[in-house]
C-alpha cells in the first residue's frame, strides 16, 4: 500500500480559474478543481450540454486552462473517443510526437450521463475507449432549472416532479439505475464513486483511473445549492452527510475487486441527510423510512459485494 | 494518368478516402452508403490505410467522433443517409459553426416514412441550411472526385467549413462505371494534410463551443456567411487546379444545350442524364430545350444560375424531395427562383416534383415535362403548384 496522500500532497496549480460564474458552494466547481488537479495540463476536457459548461465557458470567458470543448448534451461521451482516435493516429503519423501523454476526460451531468448520453457512453465503454468519463452528478437537470432525471433519488422535489396534492416528489420506488454496475457490465477496467467532500479520495481516484488505459467512469455525487434548495456553506458538510448515512458509499472496482474508500463503522440515520435539504422537506416520516430501507437494502449489497462488513449498521 | 478502374459509386468514394488518408474513419451502415463502410473497413483491415476506424453505435455517435478527431486536427470522413443523416442533423449544425473541417458523403435516399431505401433527394435538401458546403455528383467519376475537391475546400483556411459530397443511392452508389482512380500520391499532392485549423492542445490550451449570448452569436454567424461567400471563391480555384492535375474539369453548374433554349429542365443529380438524352431527341424535332444541372448545391451558384437561365422563357425547376406547404414545393425550385428574381431576371419558372423514393424517371416523364413547358411558354398565367411527374392520382 502506498503512503495515504494528504492535502499537502495535492498540487498548487489551479487548473480551473476563479470567476467561472458557477454558484457559490457548487459541489460540482469543487470536484471540478480536484480533478483537474489530478489530470494535470496535459488534458484535454470533454463537457456535454450541462450546468458546468454554461457555467464556466461564456464567450469570450474561458475558466479552463486546459484545452476545453463542448459539442452538444448527449455526445461527450463520443467527442471524447473522436479526440482519443485523433490523437492516437496523429502520434502514429507523426503529426503529434509519440510520447507525447495526453489524458482525455469527459465530464458530464447526470442527465447527459444517465438519460441522454447513456447510449454514446455504452458505445465508448464498449469499444474500450482510452476515456475517463466523469458524471458529476447533482440529481437533476439543474442548466434548464432542476428538473427531474434518471439520478433523481426517490421522493426529492424536482419542478417536473413536484409537490402537490397527488405528487410527492419523485416518484421511483427504488434506487436509482446504477451507473458503475453498468459501467462495469461493459467490462470497464476502472469504476468508481467519489464525492468532492472526500477530496483527498476523488482525487486518489482520478490519478488511478488515469493511469489505467482503456475507458474508466468515475460517478460523482455533487449538493447543488438551488437544485437542493441548500444553504451555500452546507454542500461540504451535505456531501459528508451522505457518506455518513450510507445515502452515497465511496468506493472503487478495479479489475474485479471492490474496494470502499471511505468505510462507515456505524452510520447515521439518512433522516439527517435529508433534513438540510428542501427539496426533501415535505417528507413523511413513512416516506423517510422507506429511503432508509431502500438505503439498508443497498449497504448490505455493498457490504456483501466486499465480502465484510465495511459499512455499519446505523447507529442508535 | 490514374487507372481506369470499373467501380460503383460507392467504391469509387472509398477510394478517394483511402488516397486522402483520412485519419478518422466512423460511420454507421445505412442502405446505400453501407459498402462504402465495408470497403474502407478492408482497406484499414489490410492495413492499406493507416487510420482509426471507430465503430459507433449509431450516426449521432459518427459525426460526434468526427467532430472531436478534427478538433485535435485529424482528417475525418463518415457517410450516411436518409435516416442516419437524420439522426446527425443536430451535429451537422454545431460542426460547420465550430468550424471543424471534414468530408461527409451522402448516398441520396429518401426519408421515411413509408421507409424507403430508394433513391430521392429528401435526406440531402434536408440539411441545406447546416452550413454545409454541399455538392452533388452526377457519376461515379464525379463522386470519387468530390471527395478529393472536398477537402481542399474544407480545409481551406480562408473556409473551414465541412463539406458534403454526394451521389444518387443505387443509381450511382450500386452501378459500376469506369472510374479513373488516382494514385495516392498525385492524390494527397492535390489535396495535402496542412491543419489550418485551431485544435485542442495542452500547449496551447483552447476553448471550443462556448456559450454565445446575444453580444456574440450573431457575429460567430455573420463569419459563417462570410466562410460560404469564401467557399465559393475556392471551389472555383480549387476545380481549375484539379483540370490542371488531372484532366477533368468540373463547374458549380453544368449547362446543356442552353444558348438558344426556349424552355430548360434544372435539377440535380443522376436524372440529369436521362434529361440530357431527353435533350438530344427533342433538338432532333426541332424544340429548343435545354438543361441545367446543379453541381454546388451550397453554396448556391445564383448569379452562374441566373445568367445561364437569363434568355429562357420558361424554367422547369425538377425537385426530388417534396416541401409539403410550401410555396413551391420543392427546395431547388424556391432557390432558382430566388437566384432569378435577386438579379430582376424576367424569367418564368414552373416546379415539377420526380422521383420520390426511387420512382424512375423515364423518357416519357421527360417528354411530359418538356409538353407542360412548352404548353406553358406563352401562357399569362403559370401553375401555382408543382407538377407531379409520373405518379398515379
Ligand atoms: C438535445 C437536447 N435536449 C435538451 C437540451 C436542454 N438541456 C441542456 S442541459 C440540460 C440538462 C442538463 O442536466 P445535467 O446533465 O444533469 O447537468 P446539470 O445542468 O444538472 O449539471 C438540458 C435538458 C439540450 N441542450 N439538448
Ligand atoms: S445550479 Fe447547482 S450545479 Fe449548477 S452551478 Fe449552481 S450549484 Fe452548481
Ligand atoms: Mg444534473
Amino acid at each position: 500500500m502506498s503512503k495515504p496522500i494528504t492535502v499537502w500532497d495535492l498540487p498548487r496549480d489551479e487548473l480551473l480559474a476563479p470567476g467561472h460564474r458557477m454558484c457559490q458552494g457548487c459541489g460540482a466547481a469543487i470536484a471540478f478543481r480536484h480533478i483537474l488537479k489530478a489530470a494535470g495540463k496535459d488534458t484535454i476536457v470533454v463537457m456535454p450540454t450541462c450546468c458546468g459548461e454554461i457555467t464556466s465557458t461564456v464567450y469570450p470567458d474561458n475558466a479552463w486552462r486546459v484545452p476545453w470543448i463542448h459539442v452538444a448534451f448527449e455526445n461527450a461521451a463520443a467527442v471524447a473517443s473522436g479526440i482519443r482516435a485523433g490523437i492516437e493516429v496523429l502520434k502514429r503519423k507523426g503529426v503529434i510526437p509519440k510520447d507525447r501523454q495526453i489524458n482525455v476526460v469527459a465530464i458530464g451531468g447526470d442527465g447527459g450521463t444517465f438519460d441522454i448520453g447513456l447510449q454514446a457512453l455504452s458505445g465508448t465503454l464498449e469499444r474500450g475507449d482510452d476515456v475517463l468519463y466523469i458524471c458529476y452528478d447533482n440529481e437533476a437537470y439543474m442548466n434548464t432549472g432542476i428538473q427531474r432525471s434518471g439520478s433523481t433519488p426517490m421522493g426529492a422535489w424536482t419542478t417536473t416532479t413536484p409537490v402537490g396534492k397527488i405528487w410527492r416528489g419523485e416518484w421511483r420506488p427504488k434506487k436509482r439505475k446504477d451507473l458503475v454496475a453498468i459501467a462495469i457490465a461493459h467490462n470497464v477496467p476502472y469504476a468508481a464513486t467519489a464525492n468532492p467532500a472526500f477530496p483527498l479520495d476523488l482525487y486518489a481516484k482520478v490519478k488511478k483511473a488515469l493511469s489505467i488505459r482503456g475507458p474508466k467512469l468515475i460517478h460523482v455525487l455533487s449538493p447543488c445549492v438551488p437544485g437542493w434548495r441548500i444553504e451555500p456553506d452546507k454542500s461540504v458538510a451535505v456531501g459528508k452527510l451522505a457518506v455518513l448515512t450510507g445515502m452515497w458509499i465511496n468506493y472503487e472496482y478495479e479489475n474485479g475487486v471492490y474496494r470502499v474508500t471511505t468505510p462507515v463503522p456505524k452510520r447515521k440515520p439518512v433522516r439527517e441527510y435529508l433534513r438540510l435539504q428542501g427539496r426533501f422537506r415535505h417528507l413523511s416520516e413513512e416516506e423517510i423510512k422507506k429511503i432508509q430501507q431502500l438505503v439498508d437494502a443497498e449497504v448490505e449489497r455493498i457490504n456483501k459485494l466486499i465480502g465484510k462488513e465495511v459499512i455499519g449498521p446505523v447507529e442508535g | 494518368m490514374g487507372k481506369v478502374v470499373p467501380l460503383g459509386g460507392n467504391y469509387a468514394v472509398a477510394y478517394a478516402v483511402k488516397a486522402c488518408d483520412v485519419d478518422v474513419m466512423t460511420a454507421y451502415p445505412i442502405s446505400p452508403q453501407t459498402t462504402i463502410v465495408e470497403r474502407l473497413s478492408e482497406f484499414v483491415a489490410n492495413g492499406e490505410l493507416d487510420a482509426e476506424f471507430l465503430h459507433v453505435e449509431s450516426e449521432h455517435t459518427a459525426l460526434s467522433v468526427a467532430i472531436g478527431a478534427a478538433a485535435v486536427g485529424a482528417r475525418a470522413y463518415s457517410a450516411t443517409c436518409s435516416q442516419g443523416l437524420a439522426l446527425m442533423n443536430e451535429l451537422l449544425y454545431i460542426m460547420s459553426a465550430m468550424r471543424l473541417p471534414m468530408v461527409l458523403t451522402i448516398v441520396n435516399r429518401a426519408l421515411s416514412a413509408p421507409i424507403n431505401i430508394w433513391n430521392d433527394h429528401s435526406d440531402f435538401m434536408s440539411v441545406q441550411d447546416a452550413g454545409w458546403v454541399m455538392m452533388m455528383s452526377a457519376s461515379n467519376q464525379e463522386a470519387y472526385d468530390e471527395v478529393i475537391i472536398g477537402y481542399r475546400i474544407a480545409e481551406d483556411p480562408r473556409v473551414l467549413l465541412p463539406v458534403i459530397t454526394s451521389m444518387d443511392g443505387y443509381i450511382q452508389s450500386h452501378v459500376v462505371e469506369p472510374v479513373e482512380v488516382e494514385s495516392d500520391e498525385d492524390v494527397l499532392s492535390f489535396a495535402p494534410k496542412r491543419r489550418t485549423w485551431y485544435v485542442l492542445d495542452p500547449d496551447k490550451p483552447v476553448a471550443m463551443g462556448s456559450v454565445g449570448d446575444p453580444n456574440y452569436y450573431y457575429e460567430f454567424k455573420r463569419q459563417q456567411w462570410e466562410a460560404m461567400k469564401e467557399a465559393r471563391q475556392v471551389f472555383d480555384e480549387v476545380v481549375v487546379d484539379f483540370a490542371k492535375k488531372f484532366g477533368r474539369r468540373y463547374s458549380a453548374i453544368e449547362t446543356y444545350m442552353l444558348d438558344d433554349a426556349e424552355v430548360a429542365i434544372v435539377g440535380m443529380g443522376s436524372f440529369m442524364g436521362t434529361i440530357k438524352a431527353y435533350v438530344d431527341r427533342a433538338r432532333k424535332e426541332g424544340i429548343k430545350v435545354g438543361a441545367l444541372r446543379v453541381k454546388l448545391y451550397r453554396p448556391f451558384p445564383a448569379d452562374d444560375v441566373a445568367k445561364a437561365l437569363s434568355n429562357v422563357k420558361l424554367v422547369g425547376v425538377m425537385d426530388r424531395a417534396l416541401v409539403p406547404g410550401s410555396p413551391t414545393g420543392g427546395h431547388l425550385h424556391s432557390d432558382v427562383i430566388a437566384a432569378i428574381k435577386q438579379r430582376g431576371l424576367d424569367v418564368r419558372t414552373i416546379g415539377f416534383i420526380a422521383g420520390l423514393g426511387g420512382r424512375l424517371l423515364t423518357m416519357d416523364n421527360v417528354k411530359q415535362m418538356v409538353s407542360a413547358l412548352i404548353k406553358y411558354k406563352d401562357a399569362r398565367e403559370l401553375p401555382k403548384e408543382p407538377i407531379f411527374i409520373g405518379v398515379r392520382e
